[in-house]
């Protein structure tokens, strides 16, 4: 387990401020999620740490360690993502062995078999799915495969960038409680993005309000449910939220 | 969620194979595409059996039997030295597939590297690339190789270079586009994610990606070396008499075109049947290789 440190984390694109010193401390296996509208700057976020986007100013760090001194195979080793979109996150065309083989080859893991046959274990994928391609697997198959990739090469953190929107609602909640389980079992730290309270609701421990590339208020996952937010973005933000599910 | 997909047959069977054998059976439900493989093979087959199909000897000069018409003993005629036109066609296609295939693979490597380097890395390496790229392809094609052929001097071995200098362009410009639609996509995030180097997301993730198009557009581009090859030939900067080939055929044969209608007709006739083939048959991958019909297949 390694707790996440964000200090002072900005972005620009030329005149266009995306983030404005973005901090946040995320403690050891703990589950920190970010929420906000769209256009936020809550996936930049993620991919800020996650060092696909490196023009950014600030410290992200990791144990201590900054993502931007790593060298890319300790990055690999230390934080790994799941994406929005398990249709567009898995190659169309790699059969389920390659997307898990290929981290291990790169890294250099012996025993690459077994590890492919825990890591669909761990997903509760059976092993004759190595064979299968993307297309073959439903919505929640795939993000489970995509789950699978990234717990392969052991992280200790994992960024979740909205794991469950493109699914429906039961298969939401299989992914979600797979990742809870997951998290018991191998102690990672989460930092997941998504817009939907329920679901930070149910899986973090804190979460931030992210607005306009800024962080609004860091809460206490009891805030939801007392809306005890202070700022009146945040309160607005949950009051809607909870106002749609008396709704629904 | 139980995996309620079926079973697959063969899950061990090499997908390639598979996939091969379905495209192939959905050309030949196609009369044009399946007309397309079927003078592909005879081509092929003619290539490979030219000694045992040719009657005569392509090079041997009879000049007792010059311009003699279509008839038993000359399937095709004679030309004006008395060679036969039939076993001068057979052998001809041997320096067309020659040409086809060597042109095919120089050009279809050089475009995809670099198509597929400039589309991933962007920046200053594509405008340098593509501007590169644009260069060759401000020129019209067979004036660029007519006058690399007239500074190299008339041979097969330099039409066929001056031919590929001018194919890899286009190719090129299709992989570069096509590789910029996906290089952003989350697959290609997350290999980087995992440590692959880009030399390896460009051979693992994104050619297999551009690989279809790539393929249809060379097979499509085959139709148009042979043209230019004939067209070379034609001129007297391709291949060099007394090779058989077919453009140079008609050039020669175009003296006696009034007398002797079957000099031109022959050669001309296998030039059209066979860039008509590659058209049709690239034509047919188009629809074969669709990926909105993969999910079918």
């Amino acid at each position: 387990m390694k707790p996440l440190s964000i200090r002072d984390l900005s972005v620009s694109f030329g005149a266009l401020r995306v983030l404005h010193d973005i901090s946040f401390d995320v403690r050891a296996g703990e589950c920190f999620g970010l929420v906000g509208e769209s256009g936020s700057g809550k996936s930049t976020v993620l991919s800020c740490a996650a060092m696909l986007w490196s023009q950014w100013t600030g410290r992200v760090e990791i144990d201590g360690v900054s993502v931007q001194d790593m060298s890319p195979a300790e990055r690999c080793r230390t934080l790994q993502m799941v994406f929005q979109d398990p249709y567009g996150s898995l190659h169309p065309r790699h059969a389920i062995r390659t997307v898990l083989s290929e981290p291990l080859k790169i890294q250099g893991f012996d025993n690459r078999d077994a590890r492919m046959e825990q890591a669909l274990g761990d997903v509760g994928l059976p092993v004759d799915f190595l064979d299968r391609y993307p297309h073959q697997l439903s919505g929640g198959q795939r993000q489970r495969v995509a789950i699978a990739r990234a717990l392969i090469v052991e992280p200790d953190v994992l960024l979740l960038d909205e794991p469950t929107s493109a699914l429906d609602v039961s298969v939401q909640a299989e992914i979600l409680n797979l990742l809870a389980k997951l998290r018991d079992e191998k102690g990672f730290t989460y930092i997941m993005v998504s817009h939907d309270l329920a679901v930070v609701d149910h899986m973090c421990d804190r979460f931030a309000v992210m607005q306009t590339g800024r962080v609004v208020e860091v809460l206490d996952h009891d805030a939801i449910s007392s809306n005890g937010a202070t700022e009146p973005y945040a309160r607005e933000l949950i009051a809607a939220s909870l106002e749609y599910e008396r709704i629904a | 969620m139980s995996d309620t997909l079926p079973p697959q047959p063969k899950p061990k069977s090499p997908q390639w194979v598979t996939a091969t054998g379905n495209i192939l059976r959905f050309l030949f439900r196609q009369p044009p595409s399946a007309f397309g493989l079927v003078v592909l093979v005879l081509l092929i087959g003619s290539a490979v059996l030219a000694p045992v199909l040719a009657t005569h000897d392509p090079y041997v000069q009879d000049l007792t039997a010059t311009l003699l018409p279509p008839s038993s003993a000359h399937f095709f005629g004679t030309d004006e030295l008395g060679r036969d036109v039939y076993s001068r066609l057979m052998h001809g296609s041997r320096i067309t597939l020659t040409i086809v295939f060597l042109v095919t693979i120089t050009v279809g490597p050089i475009g995809l590297f670099v198509g597929t380097v400039a589309g991933y890395f962007g920046g200053r390496t594509d405008t340098v690339l593509m501007r590169l790229t644009d260069i060759f392809l401000s020129f019209p094609s067979l004036i660029l190789s007519l006058a690399f052929v007239a500074a190299l001097g008339p041979s097969l071995n330099n039409a066929i270079i001056a031919i590929s200098l001018t194919a890899w362009p286009p190719i090129a410009r299709l992989a570069r586009a096509e590789t910029m639609t996906f290089r952003r996509a989350d697959f290609i995030s997350a290999a980087r994610l995992q440590g692959a180097s880009p030399a390896r997301i460009i051979w693992k993730s994104i050619v297999p990606m551009c690989m279809p198009s790539v393929l249809i557009r060379l097979t499509l581009n085959m139709a148009t070396v042979i043209l230019t090859a004939a067209g070379l030939g034609f001129l007297g900067l391709g291949a060099q008499p007394p090779l058989p080939e077919w453009g140079a055929m008609i050039a020669t044969g175009r003296r006696y075109m009034i007398d002797s209608w079957w000099l031109v007709t022959f050669p001309g006739l296998a030039i059209l049947a066979v860039s008509l083939a590659f058209n049709l048959l690239g034509d047919g991958l188009r629809d074969a290789l669709d990926p909105k019909q993969m999910h079918r297949r």
